[in-house]
């Protein structure tokens, strides 16, 4: 086995050791720290199939992240309060199950994403940050001036959502139950960089113009990419919203969408656990730098800067001893 | 709506949109000739206005703080330049996003660490106070006039320096050809710096003009970062004069978005729903002038055509 298994096999007992001992010893902050990395990290992991697999350097991920949170926050208000939901002539409930939020979160993020999509793609490097970042800073202009749901000062959702067979009220089984989404996720990116698709992706990345000399259509290849990786960021949002159980325009905000690309970068781009241990590792420094200073976010810069002058490849590219996967 | 609030307006519109231009050049600039992508300019802006606020504290001069906040920035532009921006030219703009995005991180909390986060305040000069009757007898406050002469005249000055002076001739010379310019024994790493910090010294400026009618504090620069960068999607990358259009233009859909679109809601709405809508969608509205742009040209209006 080579050293990156490994890695991904430390990781994931890690994941599963220390919520565990935590269960023990009577420690439920530490379960939500815990669930607070997972939720991020499925959302890198989101991203990362536009970012590592598809080069798509998206810095507007944050959109569906928020439009995730929305989902659950809307639905689950209109549940809470007895109000039905009115969008033209229908007229729906709200809900506070989980499924239910989930499929909504994902469609309409993966709507988002196709609209979004579609536009920027129409250009590539640069532009696209730039376009990324000013169509994900719209949705936060929405939601900020956008009274009907609490404006700036957000929504806040009393009691957690619920799942079938599972109390989410309690911490540890909430937590697993956003591990087990994880799994899956990571699960779906292994077997799609492998499949036809992911290989399309890949070419496309790297030489555009022979995947058309082949017969592919990379646009459309990319686009179909790019809408995955929102969907997978908005089912994050909604599990996020659900942790804090408080939806807010900050889920929108850019400084989200370059947190996300900060997971990435810090595990190792397109790495399967890359994002994982990236969010992980970024959940920590948060909460033992934030302890430690106020302004913790300059040591977060510094660290940044060296990983990016210094270490290519991040954590995972550090520790098993492999450059960067691509650059 | 008569035809003073309009003209009033347009005015508003306008100098915000100048203001846009001073941010949008500098980045413009950066990006035609050195290909980088620098998401810190904000950070720029924001040291400008801080500078602007303690030497205006200190001094009590106006025009004093205005130097300090261009000097200040351009310090801390060929500081940035030369310990961390010369390293990333040859990196992926992955990489570049990241470490100016770290730069941010270390610029904003250094600020809040050396500043607090209370907003400081910059007074506007007694002698650019108060309002001025313009032909028409439009009452308009002169130091957003005076803002709006500044913008234009930073404009005309910037153009002068690339299409008359040797100095312009070596930077589009270096939009074009990094290479062969290096080749043909002009200092490049020397023509960076100075392009970096030209581009810091306008960020700067604005940040000080602006923070005397907005307040100075942590995160200031950031919003109008991505506003420039609209802009410059508008305009085309690289390109001075699309950045002049595209910022005009982005100042006068914002501020006459926001004033008019509850208006124009209200003919066909009940009015709480109206102005809501309206406002909504004004905040939108920037973003939507911009996907129309791509849809129409893909490298903005004035951008090189691939």
């Amino acid at each position: 086995m080579i050293r990156e298994t490994w890695l991904n096999a430390a990781t994931l007992t890690l994941l599963v050791a220390v919520p565990a001992w935590a269960l023990v010893v009577d420690e439920p902050f530490t379960i939500t720290l815990a669930t607070r990395a997972v939720i991020f990290a499925i959302a890198a992991v989101g991203l990362n199939i536009a970012l590592g697999l598809g080069g798509l350097v998206s810095l507007g991920h944050a959109a569906f992240f928020g439009i995730g949170g929305y989902a659950m926050g809307i639905l689950a208000h209109h549940a809470q309060t007895y109000v039905p939901l009115e969008i033209g002539p229908l007229t729906l409930a709200g809900t506070k199950s989980m499924p239910v939020i989930w499929l909504t979160a994902m469609v309409t993020s993966g709507l988002a994403a196709l609209l979004i999509g579609m536009l920027s793609l129409r250009t590539a490097g640069v532009y696209f940050i730039m376009i990324t970042l000013a169509f994900g800073q719209m949705f936060y202009f929405f939601a900020i001036s956008w009274p009907a749901y609490g404006g700036e000062d957000g929504l806040s959702i009393y009691v957690r959502n619920g799942f079938p067979g599972l109390n989410t009220l309690v911490p540890i089984q909430f937590y697993g139950l956003c591990l087990g989404v994880l799994l899956l996720v990571l699960g779906g990116m292994f077997l799609l960089a492998r499949s036809p698709f992911g290989l399309a992706l890949n070419a496309a990345r790297q030489a555009p113009g022979r995947v058309e000399t082949v017969g592919l259509n990379g646009q459309r290849v990319k686009l179909v990419a790019f809408v995955i990786s929102g969907v997978i960021t908005g089912l994050a949002g909604a599990l996020f919203a659900d942790l804090n159980r408080f939806v807010a325009p900050t889920m929108f905000s850019w400084q989200m969408s370059g947190e996300l690309i900060i997971f990435i970068i810090l595990g190792g781009t397109a790495r399967l656990f890359g994002p994982v241990i990236g969010a992980c590792v970024f959940v920590l420094l948060e909460h033992l730098l934030g302890g430690l200073s106020e302004f913790w976010l300059v040591y977060l810069g510094a660290l940044l800067l060296i990983v990016v002058l210094f270490a290519r490849g991040g954590i995972v590219g550090l520790l098993s001893g492999r450059r960067a996967v691509h650059d | 709506m008569s035809a003073i609030l309009i003209i009033e307006q347009v005015l508003n519109g306008l100098q915000f949109g100048v203001m846009l231009f001073l941010m949008a050049a500098g980045l413009t600039l950066i990006f035609g000739v050195m290909g980088l992508i620098n998401l810190a300019h904000g950070s720029l802006y924001m040291v400008g206005a801080f500078a602007a606020a303690a030497v205006a504290g200190v001094t009590g001069s106006f025009v004093l703080a205005l130097a300090a906040a261009m000097g200040a920035a351009a310090i801390a532009g060929v500081l940035v330049e030369t310990l961390v921006i010369r390293r990333l030219y040859r990196a992926d703009h992955l990489d570049q996003v990241l470490a100016t995005f770290a730069l941010i991180l270390i610029f904003s909390e250094g600020t809040r660490w050396a500043f607090g986060s209370f907003p400081l305040f910059l007074d506007t000069p007694s002698w650019a106070s108060g309002p001025v009757t313009l032909p028409g007898g439009i009452e308009y406050p002169k130091y957003r006039l005076m803002l709006i002469g500044v913008g234009l005249a930073v404009a005309a000055g910037l153009g002068l320096l690339i299409t008359r002076t040797r100095i312009g001739i070596q930077i589009r010379a270096g939009e074009n050809d990094r290479e062969m310019i290096a080749a043909l024994g002009v200092d490049i790493s020397r023509l960076y710096t100075l392009v970096f910090a030209l581009g810091a010294a306008l960020a700067g400026l604005a940040g000080a003009l602006v923070g005397a009618i907005q307040s100075v504090q942590v995160g200031m620069g950031e919003p109008v970062l991505i506003l420039a960068f609209v802009v410059i999607v508008i305009g085309g990358i690289g390109s001075i004069k699309g950045a002049l259009i595209g910022a005009i233009l982005v100042g006068l859909t914002d501020t006459l978005g926001g004033i008019f679109l509850p208006e124009v809601f209200k003919l066909f709405m009940a009015p709480a729903g109206a102005t809501a809508t309206g406002s909504a969608l004004a905040s939108m509205a920037i973003y939507i002038l911009m996907g129309a742009v791509l849809i129409w040209r893909p490298t903005g209006l004035f951008g090189a055509r691939p």
